[in-house]
Order: C-alpha cells, then structure tokens, then sequence
C-alpha cells in the first residue's frame, strides 16, 4: 500500500475527484501554476487544465461568493484558502449567503461545496498565519466542519466532504501536513462525515481532541502509562455535526474527561463538548469536565506559541486533576 | 513614463545621500532576514522587498514627521524609510522583547506611533480602509497631516481596495494610495490578474487623479508622491499612485518562483537595481564619487550588524507576558 503525508493523501484525494467529475473545480489564490501555498494542488493543473484548476486574484470575497454562483448552477468548486487567517475576507460570503442557501430556497438549491484551508499553529508562525477560529464556523447554521488529524482520514473525509450535498469547511492543521507518513490506499474511500474515531482504549479517562492535537493528546496518553494511567482517545474529526454517542458511550466508561484545543479557551468546541456531555451523561461522571486549551490571545511568535498550544506537560496535569478530583 | 526626471531641488546634497544610506538600510536588512531565515535563525513567516527600495524611501521621503503611512506584509522598507529603528526591528523579526511588538508579532506587525506608522498588516489590501479612516479624522479635527497608504498589485484586487478608494474621493480625504506594483501577488502575475495595462488608470473610476511612475526611480517616485501630497495639503483629495517595481525574492521563504523566468529576474536586477539607478545619477550630477557611495554602503552594512548584534543580545519575551495587550 502506498505511504503518504497528509498533504499528498490530500492532493489524492483532490485528483481523484477531478477525475471522477467532470464538474468539479478547484479555485483559490496560487493554487495552478504554483500548486498552491502548502503545494495541496501540485501537478493538477497540468493535468486539468487552468478551466478546472483556477488561479484566483487576492479576492477571497470573489473566490467563495464565484463558487456560490458555480454550485447553483451545478458544478462543485472546491476552494483553497490559503490560511484559515486569510478567509475573513470571504467570510461574508460565507454567512450571509453559502450557509443560507438551502434555507433560503427551502431545498430548491443545493450549495455543495468545500472550502478548504490550512489552520492552527504549531509551525513557528504566528498571528493570522496560526489562527484556530474553527467555532466560528461550527456556529453557523448549514455548514459542515471537518478537521483530520493523519493522512489516511484526510483523504477519506475530503472524498466524503466533496461528495457530501452540503457546504463544507475542510480544516487542515498545519503543523500536521508532513508530520507523519501512513499507509493510505491508493483507491477511493470515504470516511463518513459526523462520525468520531476511537483513537486508543482505555477505562480511566476519556481524552478528546481533533487536528493538530491529536498527535500531542497520543503522546500524553503514552506517557501516562508509566503512571499506570489508561487513556481512551477520542478524534472528534467533525464536529459539526459531531458524534455524540461514541463520546457518551466512552464517558459512560471513564466517567473522567478532558477536551485539548488550541483554539482559544472562551466558546472553544470543547464548551459545547463539555455541555454534551453533561446533558448526556452526568450521573456518570466522577469529576467535572476539564478543558486544555490556548489561551484566549492571537497566536504569539517564538517562544510564546509553546506557551499558548497545548503540549504533553498541560494535558497530564489535567488528567492528573481530574483523576484525583 | 522612461523620461529622465529632475533631481529634486528641494532636497540638499546631504538629504540624497541620506535618502541613500536608507535605501541600502533597507536591502541589508531584507538580505540580512534573508539569511537569517534560511539558517533556521529566525521564523515565522516573512516578505522581502529586495528591488523595491526606491519606492518605500521615495514615497516616505517626501512626508513630515507628522504624516502617516500604512504598510504592508512586504513593510519593512516603510518602516525604515518612515524611521523606524532598525534595532528595534531585528529583534522582532527574533522574537525578543526589545521588538516593536515585544517579540510577540514578528516580520508583519510592525507599528511605530512615534513616527506615524500606523502599522503594517498581514491580509492583503487590509491598511486601504484604515488610511481613508486616519485620513478622515485628519480632515474632521483639521490635523495637519496627510496619511499614504502603501499596498501592492494584488490588493488592488480586493475589495477593500474599491470601498477604501471610493469613500476617500467622495470625502475628498487627504489621503495617498500608492500601489507597489511589483508584478506578482504571490505567483500571480499582474497581467493575468487585471484586465488594464495600469493600476494607476483605476483612479479614473473614482474620479481622482492617477500616476503612473518607474518605481526604480527614486527621483521619479519623489516628483508623483510631491505632487499627490501638494493636492492632499491643499484640500484637493486624494491620488493613487502605481509605481512599477519588483520583487527580487520569491514572495516568502518558500518561493521556487516558477512562475517567472530567470531572464525577466535577471533584467530587473542588473538593468533596473534602483541603488545603481540613484548612484548613476547622483555620481552624473556631481554630488558623490564611487568613493563616498561604497562608504555609505558600508556604513548601512554594519548598522545591520549592529542591529543583528542588538537582536541576539536581547531577552526573549517572558512567559508570563502571554496574555498581556489583548485588553487594556
């Protein structure tokens, strides 16, 4: 089986669909000739063609609103943005008009589409080239969110994300893009949108995280053995919709939890994570709900960003707090 | 556009050369980040305006202390041509608490309110709007200042570029665009990204004066931002200026550049090098020798040594400085 990183499991999956549908578009800033910012897009206008792989001008208002006008009339754009950072341009777009479209026709239009952009920090950048805003857009009515965390998922859920009738936002952590190499089939499969992933089992605490802390929430886990402490993780994925039974089933086992997200802490994911939780399953619970997460700050440079992501060193201390609650 | 312009009478001797020592100020720095960048010394992510410096020291060399600029993701040339100290920016491209953002925003944040640098910014097109409000309360609380808004060819694609130009001509503001056009936003060239053969021929759409000035040319580049800045004084509104220039470096430290040919970099660098340009033409008219220009070069040089030298020998930010200036 082929091995990959996330960001070639991506480009996969990306000429795969262009292949598959002939009505498929990919449009964003830099994403022809260049093959885009983080090179998701290497070698596909060569083969597709500039009709098919678009270079945009630095108009990301134009980039989402243009798809709007391609997936009324049927074809299915799949954009780039070239950081998470970079889309509040078009995030006008993006509420008033992608998310509504549906509702607004009362399912007379459809508005398949995906937005995909790298985000999360992690990578020594910093600011807008780190941000982590994945609520804002799980807040919005009509919009899917998905964010992988290896690169098996990430080709999977972009093929599902592609294929799905629905708008959405594909977030793809940064930091993640060439970190590991995985087996990833060559054929095309689709990993299901709203379903979470058992990541590790475990009975004394329920460990829940997606994207680019994913990886640090495994290391954690592993070192806590040493501890004689059994953590069970659980990769959200999507999370919107998000998979509440496989959540519950596992806090109903553990009746310990803690969410991990580098977004900032105030109206995180992991808040409506907790508050799930606590509607569903709070006779099981054997401590309150703890949450590791960045501060509620911009993204620093250098030393700071250290300080501001969740590493392995927070997340025991918090698993340690919930334990002995 | 190719006429020869005149040396600019206002300035003196002394004012050219130091227009001069900016100039190479601002090529070492940007070499220097350069390098830095490629040895793994410092991150983030950064942009280089190697080629560009006659337009930045050009533009700036004209406003008082008391106007103001906004610059760009490509801004350290106008934070030096604004006077900004080249210290105090080395260390924030560390990431050390003598930075101008204390170390926390690195290559794209960098303001200077002493100087009137109203900051640069890292979404393209993003100080167009803040110009025309800074320029707005110039004209409602009678501030004698004029506000010059730096921002590239890829910009002028966005819509902030229509709505921030627009309010500015039907509020008749004291306020100048000037486009950098240095061919590419990113790896997109301006020919295929615009539909016009100038930037500066937009103006007409909003009912303003446009120029259209060899932005290697830093006498050039002085004579269009003189004239826009007399209207902007005299209550004649704003002008946009589009100087033709071009990026050296790739657009950031992970450029292969495949969409240009290195014939066209090398046109630019040896037939338009705005520093050879000036030195020419300074040397022609009699006001330095080869002598005198190398010692300005060199004297530049060390000054970013200096500034590396003051950047590695300051303190990281401290941890607990985390949450600090999110809030008053």
């Amino acid at each position: 089986m082929p091995v990959s990183n996330m960001i070639e499991s991506i480009r996969d999956a990306l000429g795969i669909a262009l292949a598959a549908d002939d009505d498929l578009l990919i449009l964003g800033e830099d994403v022809g000739r260049y093959g885009g910012v983080f090179r998701a897009t290497e070698g596909l206008q060569e083969r597709y063609g500039p009709d098919r792989v678009i270079d945009m001008p630095l108009a990301e208002s134009s980039i989402i609103g243009a798809a709007i006008g391609l997936a009324l009339e049927g074809y299915k754009p799949v954009c780039e943005i070239q950081f998470l950072g970079f889309l509040y341009p078009g995030f006008e777009q993006l509420i008033s008009h992608v998310s509504r479209i549906r509702y607004r026709t009362q399912g007379d239009y459809g508005m398949s589409m995906v937005i995909r952009a790298p985000m999360g920090s992690g990578v020594k950048s910093h600011e807008l080239h780190s941000d982590s805003f994945e609520s804002f857009y799980v807040h919005i009515p009509g919009i899917k969110v998905v964010v992988p965390s290896n690169p098996y998922d990430a080709k999977g859920l972009l093929l599902a994300a592609i294929d799905d009738p629905d708008p959405v936002i594909f977030l793809e952590p940064t930091a993640l893009y060439r970190a590991e190499r995985e087996e990833v089939p060559a054929e095309i499969y689709q990993i299901p949108l709203g379903a979470a992933k058992l990541v590790r089992e475990g009975q004394d605490l329920t460990m829940i995280a997606w994207g680019g802390m994913v990886p640090v929430v495994k290391e954690a886990a592993v070192q806590l053995v040493e501890d004689q402490i059994q953590c069970e993780i659980i990769d959200i994925r999507s999370l919107y919709p998000f998979d509440q039974d496989l959540i519950v089933q596992s806090v109903k086992k553990t009746g310990r939890v803690i969410v991990v997200h580098e977004a900032p802490r105030t109206l995180g994911v992991g808040a409506e994570v907790a508050a799930m939780i606590q509607e569903q399953a709070f006779l099981f619970l054997e401590a309150p709900i703890m949450r590791v997460t960045g501060y509620d700050v911009p993204t620093p440079l250098g030393a700071l960003e250290h300080v501001n992501r969740p590493d392995v060193n927070r997340i025991k201390k918090a698993v340690q707090q919930v334990l002995h609650y | 556009m190719n006429k020869q312009v005149e040396l600019p009478k206002a300035f003196s001797k002394e004012r050219l050369l130091e227009l001069a020592h900016q100039m190479w100020l601002i090529r070492y720095f940007d070499e220097k980040v350069d390098e830095f960048f490629a040895r793994g010394l410092i991150h983030g992510t950064t942009h280089l305006c190697v080629g560009q410096e006659a337009t930045a020291a050009g533009a700036c060399a004209v406003l008082n202390e008391q106007d103001k600029i906004t610059s760009t993701h490509r801004g350290h040339g106008h934070c030096i041509a604004k006077g900004a100290d080249v210290n105090r920016m080395m260390a924030e491209l560390f990431a050390r608490e003598t930075g101008y953002c204390k170390g926390k925003g690195g290559s794209m944040h960098i303001a200077d309110v002493d100087r009137g640098n109203l900051g640069a910014n890292g979404i393209v097109g993003g100080g167009i709007p803040i110009a025309v409000g800074s320029a707005l309360t110039a004209k409602m609380k009678n501030l004698d200042y004029v506000t010059l808004c730096f921002f590239g060819d890829g910009a002028s694609n966005e819509g902030s570029f229509h709505e921030g130009i627009n309010l500015a001509s039907v509020w008749n503001l004291p306020v100048i665009f000037f486009c950098e056009n240095n061919q590419y936003g990113m790896s997109g060239s301006v020919k295929e990204m615009t539909n016009i053969e100038n930037i500066g021929d937009r103006a007409a759409a909003y009912g303003i004066p446009g120029i259209v000035v060899e932005g290697n040319d830093l006498f050039a580049v002085i004579e269009a931002t003189q004239e826009a800045l007399e209207r902007a004084r005299n209550g004649g509104g704003p002008t946009l200026i589009e100087a033709k220039t071009y990026r050296w470096k790739g657009h950031s430290k992970s450029d292969a550049k495949k969409y240009r040919t290195k014939e066209e970099e090398r046109f630019w660098r040896t037939e338009k090098d705005p520093l050879v340009f000036m030195a020419n033409r300074l040397i022609e008219a009699g006001l330095t020798d080869e002598q005198e220009w190398e010692n300005i070069r060199l004297q530049a040089k060390e000054e970013i040594e200096a500034a590396v030298r003051y950047a590695e020998a300051s303190p990281q930010p401290s941890l607990d400085s985390l949450e600090t200036d999110v809030y008053a």
